[in-house]
């Protein structure tokens, strides 16, 4: 099969995919298919609709959403200044690698959903709490791709900043933060994914409201198609922040070359600029 | 080429060149020193050509100068102070990639003005009048990977220049371009530094290059510094002075 070309075509073909994986899901589930994987019990697509158009109509179902929504991006935020201030100090100073390296690679390995007990135990409210949780999950991968970026810095860059009589603030703002941007990106990308699945998770331990809180209430119910609910409610803000995050970093990185054929792909991760691609062309004349 | 260069100069007084020396120096990183004992008197206002194989120190000796490496023993001064660290006195233009790829080239050539602490209209109107000396009027919002190699060379030539250097460091600048462009850059590299009294200290490979541009050719490794007969003229190729000239560099550098 080859692909397509032209953005319509393309848009197409994506809603296409996506109808079509409703489709089984519904064939499956309205026929009550029984191979090995279980489909009888399962709510079909349908009622999950059904269930979904109903709850879009209350307002606990706004309420999760956005008590959801203002703790990712809370945590999300405080993790990007965080992330980006603490992996430009361990690459740029071996003072704040040696205090700092240690720790965080010992703290880095832990999943921040285990880190529960100690939210519940260090923050006076459930909701500090999950948005200590989630601001850890986005933490590390922003932390290590800015680690990464900075020290990967072209140090002609810095060499030519410094014969100006550039200082230490002015290579940092013109220099180490714009040029490392693309690859903290990649770990902004990375951070947002992963801060959902910390906070819905954090919200079924020990949330009050919010999406994952009212999918885990919906399980103990027993009302199945609820809990798809608010599945695909999770999929679709997932879907929306971290295409929000895609589409800022494109805007912030326009300077990178790019292939004219990119342009009719509307989510890439930021990449490197390929720096030497173009040194045999001609003086203009 | 024909490139447009108003010779009025962009700023009423062009700052006057600096002295620049190596005596006994030995330069290199720590541990890993490139070369030694290394002896060099560079007049204020000349430009000085260096010429030596790849691999030789030519850019360990262009960083040490602009203060970006200390010297290992000896020393390195301007005007008989020891040179200690980079300072805007002393410009460095590199081979490739020198410009920064998010700023257009209107913003590049602005930075070492806005690090100067020029208000924006200043820098703004300088940064383009000395676009347009290196040939780019018209070119300043062009990012730098979407210029050809010899524009890019232009931007870093303005960029240098504009900060006011009393010194500009030139790391094989045209080493990168095909023979016409490169051909084409020294015309305007001559052009250009007419309006400046700046030392210019101008390492190559190419010893052409070398006869062409320098006041004196210093080869490097060799300790030898020689003169080179003036005016310049590309015809003065084939004279027979410039010939023996370059065969006794060719026979020292043993290529």
């Amino acid at each position: 099969m080859t692909a397509p070309s032209s953005p319509y075509a393309r848009y197409a073909l994506r809603a296409a995919s996506l109808l079509a994986a409703l489709g089984i899901w519904q064939l499956l589930t309205s026929q009550h298919v029984n191979l090995w994987l279980r489909f009888a019990q399962f709510p079909t697509a349908t009622q999950v609709a059904d269930e979904f158009a109903h709850r879009l109509g209350t307002a606990v179902y706004w309420q999760d959403l956005t008590d959801s929504l203002t703790r990712i991006l809370t945590g999300f935020a405080l993790a990007a200044v965080a992330g980006i201030a603490v992996g430009t100090a361990i690459a740029r100073s071996r003072l704040a690698a040696d205090l700092l390296g240690p720790l965080l690679e010992v703290l880095r390995p832990i999943p921040a959903i285990a880190l529960v007990p100690v939210a519940i135990l260090l923050f006076p409210t459930n909701e500090q709490g999950i948005v200590f949780i989630t601001f850890t999950a986005a933490f590390f991968p922003v932390l290590v791709s800015t680690r990464h970026a900075v020290r990967a810095l072209t140090p002609v860059w810095e060499e030519a900043v410094l014969t100006m009589g550039g200082g230490r603030l002015r290579i940092l703002a013109s220099v180490v933060l714009p040029g490392a941007l693309p690859g903290i990106l990649g770990g902004l990308s990375v951070g947002i994914g992963v801060s959902w699945i910390c906070v819905i998770s954090a919200e079924m331990i020990s949330g009050q409201y919010g999406v994952g809180y009212r999918t885990w209430q919906d399980y103990t119910i027993v009302n199945y198609p609820g809990v798809l609910v608010g599945m695909a409610t999770i999929g679709l803000l997932g879907w929306l922040t971290s295409t929000a995050v895609e589409v800022a970093g494109r805007r912030v990185t326009r300077w990178l070359p790019r292939p004219a054929t990119e342009r009719a792909v509307p989510v890439r991760v930021a990449r490197r600029p390929a720096a030497r691609a173009h040194t045999s062309g001609r003086a203009a004349s | 080429m024909t490139t447009q260069v108003s010779t009025s100069t962009v700023e009423t007084e062009a700052p006057k060149g600096v002295r620049l020396r190596l005596s006994g120096a030995t330069i290199g990183r720590p541990g890993l020193p490139v070369l030694d004992g290394l002896d060099l008197d560079i007049a204020p206002g000349e430009l000085l050509t260096v010429v030596g194989p790849s691999g030789c120190g030519k850019s360990t000796l262009l960083r040490t100068l602009a203060g970006l490496l200390p010297a290992l023993d000896g020393q390195v001064d301007q005007d008989d102070r020891p040179i200690t660290r980079p300072e805007a006195d002393r410009a460095l233009v590199f081979q490739e990639d020198g410009l920064l790829p998010w700023r257009n080239a209107r913003r590049n050539v602005e930075l070492p003005l806005a690090i100067r602490g020029l208000p924006r209209a200043e820098r703004r109107a300088q940064a383009t009048r000395w676009l347009a000396q290196v040939g780019l009027a018209g070119r300043e919002d062009q990012l730098p990977h979407r210029m050809s190699g010899g524009q890019r060379q232009r931007v870093q030539l303005a960029r240098a220049l504009a900060g006011r250097p009393r010194a500009v460091l030139m790391d094989e600048p045209f080493g990168a371009l095909d023979a016409q462009t490169r051909a084409g850059m020294q015309n305007l590299l001559v052009e250009v530094l007419a309006g400046t009294r700046a030392t210019v200290v101008f390492v190559t490979h190419d010893v052409d290059e070398a006869l062409f541009l320098g006041d004196r050719v210093a080869l490097l490794g060799t300790g030898q510094v020689l003169d080179v007969p003036r005016p310049r003229e590309r015809t003065a190729h084939g004279e027979p002075a410039t010939v023996a000239l370059r065969r006794e560099i060719l026979a020292s550098l043993g290529t």
